[in-house]
């Protein structure tokens, strides 16, 4: 349902973040994307909706080609892509309602967003996640005085409310303690197939990928250097993904450097 | 069901978006703007475009040394205000001031010197001067008291009292006390307030001679009297030309030695 | 002054060399000799001043509270107030375009520089002499003051906002935008929350310093009560001039505090 071929990304400084990436997703698989940190992970995840402009490629999702849309079409196409973030991307000051809501903006009018005029049907969507994220009872709480693992099932809450077909999921637990991490990964997982929404999430612990992900990509330099089964991931195959780093060694410094970049045109 | 707001919290934000309103309204009101003006104001603006383009360049040689005066004003309004905001500031810093009387003298002189501005200052020393930089100078040096005074005494309340203890104990009187134990602590923001300020200055002494204490705004109120408008474009522009310049200038100073 | 104390004592300096701190300091200290020298005041001028001065002081005492006074200070006060408040509300409202105008992480290079100079120039001329220019655009009166403080407010608000929208959380912004959010959305939920209280807290700052401008613009026109305490110079008479004066001191002094009050509230 997502086919991403020869996607390429060079940002203005001349770095080439992704260097001719291919691969697919099929509905209601989790793939996960893994390597070390500069590899590109991030770069692409943020090409597929395209808050990250791809240089080259195209990425088409079901029938829709993501990368030749108008500025219009693409809002439509991202209300069927959700996000969550590595740091959350929660809006601090904003109560944990109106964040999850905000994952319905894009089906909203302008008018009824700005004066928190929401339908209903969301109002009730909304708390249904939110229970199912085991946050019933914050609804009134700022995003800023939760910790860091209720923040990121707000974060998951907001994604899955926009009744996506994919869930971009970038590095969602690396700003969380490994008890918390793993939690957040299984409501994750739960909630996605619960809901049939397929997965491409980007992580660098690699045992949270093999135990949770159908499908692994190894990206090394902006290049696809594994592909195969979550059980296909071998030593060797990891040896050439790291190139002998130890993988959970790998402090990830968020690819921060890499966003930098980014021109918004749409303020 | 929902809301993110409840009947209270409507009624206090529509509340104070009508009351904003109604306060908007009612300013526009008082104004008593005469629309007839406005009809005419692109014309005006057309004719004052008109008359001042191109600036008289020539009028450079006659607005040269005015210029100048308007930058020792500037320095001389600086300086004689440091050295009176210096002690003030020493009074009116709660931790150091001798006295606590003299800490409330110390804020009421610091309140009504910053409380107006340099320009009505200006107005009361012309009276006292009679017109000319003397009274410009006055002016801006007790506009200024009240900027450094404030800013230096929230300094030294704000200093480690560590230092001054060890030099109190080293046997140091209160001149040692100062010198040794407060200076150092202030001296970098010290410097970059009074940069700052005369920086601001230059500004405020453009202006000065609208009232009659000196500087270029003399040569501005009687080129604009004479209704000389090249004149005035090229006075604005020299005015222009030394603000960006001492504007540099202080960012230097305040980048090398300033807290500010 | 403070710089006594280095005299004697070679400590490592701010500035590359010793020579330039030196050429540095006694370039300050020659300029303020050449400025005693070129303005050099015969001390029975300033001893005829000093004189002057008590005379004024007493016939400034006691202040004129009369019925005919009060009406006029009144009058010129409630213009005053009322020109302080409807030019930080347009300044504040003409402000915002600019202040995204000139963050300089979200506008294209162009737009910035436009920006900037907007910025820059509202911020060079002293209000008075912006105040003569309007003067002569729009007539004499409060109007004339409301235009030029709106400018002035500009290069002040517009400045201090970019650099708040600069530092603001890029990745809630996306995160919005990620949803299908148009772009008035995205600014309502992504930027608006993020940036509202340092904008509520500089918009009360502003018009307190707006209402001290507010008090001089009438001396070249401007409307106010400026015009008042300049005509009542002019006159020679001084026990109004004082209790105009007294006036402005402590209206200033009130607003200042509420001003202090709103922002301890708000930030």
């Amino acid at each position: 349902m997502l086919k991403i071929d020869g996607l390429k990304k060079t940002y203005s400084t001349g770095d080439e973040a992704l260097k001719g990436v291919s691969f697919e997703v099929d509905s209601s698989e989790i793939v996960a994307i893994i390597g070390p940190s500069g590899a590109g992970k991030s770069t692409l995840i943020r090409c597929v909706n395209r808050l990250e402009e791809p240089t080259e490629g195209t990425i088409f999702l079901d029938d829709v080609e993501v990368t030749s849309l108008s500025k219009k079409e693409l809002r439509n196409a991202r209300r069927d892509i959700g996000m969550v973030f590595q740091e959350f991307g929660l809006v601090d000051r904003l109560t944990v309602m109106e964040n999850v809501l905000s994952g319905r903006l894009g089906y909203m009018s302008s008018l009824n967003a700005f004066r928190r005029n929401y339908p209903e049907e969301d109002i009730r969507r909304a708390r249904e996640i939110l229970s199912t994220v085991d946050m019933a009872g914050y609804e009134d709480d700022r995003a800023d005085e939760l910790s860091g693992g209720q923040r990121q099932r707000v974060g998951i809450a907001r994604a899955v409310i926009q009744n996506p077909k994919i869930l971009l999921v970038d590095e969602p637990t690396s700003a969380l303690d490994p008890e918390t991490s793993r939690k957040v990964m299984e409501l994750l997982i739960d909630i996605a197939q619960e809901e049939d929404i397929s997965v491409l999430i980007n992580i660098h612990e690699v045992h949270l990928a093999t135990r949770f992900a159908d499908k692994i990509f190894g990206l090394r330099d902006g290049e696809v250097v594994f592909e195969g089964l979550a059980a296909e991931l071998d030593e060797s195959a990891k040896d050439k993904i790291y190139r002998g780093e130890d993988p959970e060694q790998e402090v990830d410094v968020s690819d921060d450097s890499e966003l930098q970049s980014t021109d918004i045109k749409e303020i | 069901m929902w809301n993110r707001f409840d009947k209270r919290d409507n009624i206090r934000r529509y509340g104070t978006a009508l009351v904003g309103l109604a306060i908007l309204i009612v300013s526009w009101r008082v104004m008593n703007v005469n629309y007839e003006y406005l009809l005419t104001a692109h014309y005006e603006i057309y004719d004052l475009l008109y008359r001042m383009v191109p600036p008289d360049l020539g009028y450079v040689n006659e607005i040269a040394s005015p210029l100048i005066e308007t930058i020792h004003m500037s320095i001389m309004g600086t300086a004689l205000s440091i050295i009176v905001s210096v002690p003030i500031a020493y009074l009116a810093a709660n931790n150091v001031s001798p006295h606590w009387t003299l800490v409330y003298f110390g804020k009421f002189i610091i309140s009504v010197t910053r409380s107006i501005s340099a320009i009505i200052w200006a107005l009361i020393f012309v009276v006292m001067f009679g017109p000319g930089a003397l009274a410009g100078i006055f002016a801006l040096a007790v506009r200024s008291i009240g900027f450094i005074g404030k800013l230096l005494s929230e300094a030294i309340e704000e200093i480690d009292p560590i230092p001054v203890e060890a030099v109190t104990a080293t046997g140091g009187n209160k001149i040692d006390v100062f010198v040794y134990g407060i200076v150092p602590q202030i001296k970098p923001a010290f410097i970059g307030m009074s940069t700052y300020r005369w920086d601001i200055n230059i500004r405020q002494a453009t202006v000065l001679g609208l009232v009659g204490a000196g500087g270029i705004g003399l040569v501005l109120d009687s080129a604009i009297t004479r209704l000389y408008w090249p004149g005035v474009t090229t006075i604005l522009l020299s005015i222009l030309l030394i603000v960006i310049f001492s504007e540099g200038i202080s960012a230097y100073l305040r980048k090398k030695i300033g807290g500010v | 002054m403070s710089t006594k104390e280095s005299h004697t004592w070679n400590r490592p300096s701010v500035f590359q060399s010793r020579v330039r701190k030196w050429a540095v300091y006694s370039g300050i200290v020659l300029f303020v000799l050449w400025s005693v020298w070129e303005l050099r005041v015969p001390i029975d001028r300033l001893i005829v001043g000093f004189g002057a001065g008590a005379d004024m002081v007493s016939s400034m005492f006691p202040p004129d509270f009369g019925p005919t006074a009060r009406g006029r200070i009144w009058t010129g006060m409630i213009d005053t107030i009322a020109m302080s408040i409807v030019a930080t509300i347009a300044g504040v409202i003409l402000s915002a375009p600019v202040a995204f105008m000139a963050a300089k992480n979200y506008a294209p290079r162009p737009v910035y520089y436009i920006g900037m100079g907007i910025i820059v120039f509202s911020r060079t001329f002293h209000p008075l002499i912006l105040a003569i220019v309007f003067v002569k655009a729009v007539g004499v009166g409060p109007l004339a003051g409301v235009i030029t403080l709106a400018v002035v407010t500009i290069g002040f608000f517009a400045k201090l906002l970019s650099e708040e929208i600069e530092d603001m959380d890029r990745l809630q912004y996306d995160a919005i935008r990620a949803t299908g959010a148009n772009p008035f959305q995205s600014l309502a939920y992504g930027i608006i929350p993020q940036i509202k209280p340092r904008f509520i807290g500089l918009s009360v700052y502003r018009w307190d310093i707006n209402f001290r401008a507010s008090t001089i613009i009438g001396i070249v026109g401007g409307g106010g009560i400026g015009s008042t305490l300049m005509s009542s110079f002019q006159r020679f008479q001084l026990d109004f001039s004082l209790a105009i004066l007294i006036t402005i001191l402590i209206c200033v002094m009130i607003g200042e505090v509420m001003s202090l009050k709103v922002r301890e509230k708000y930030q």
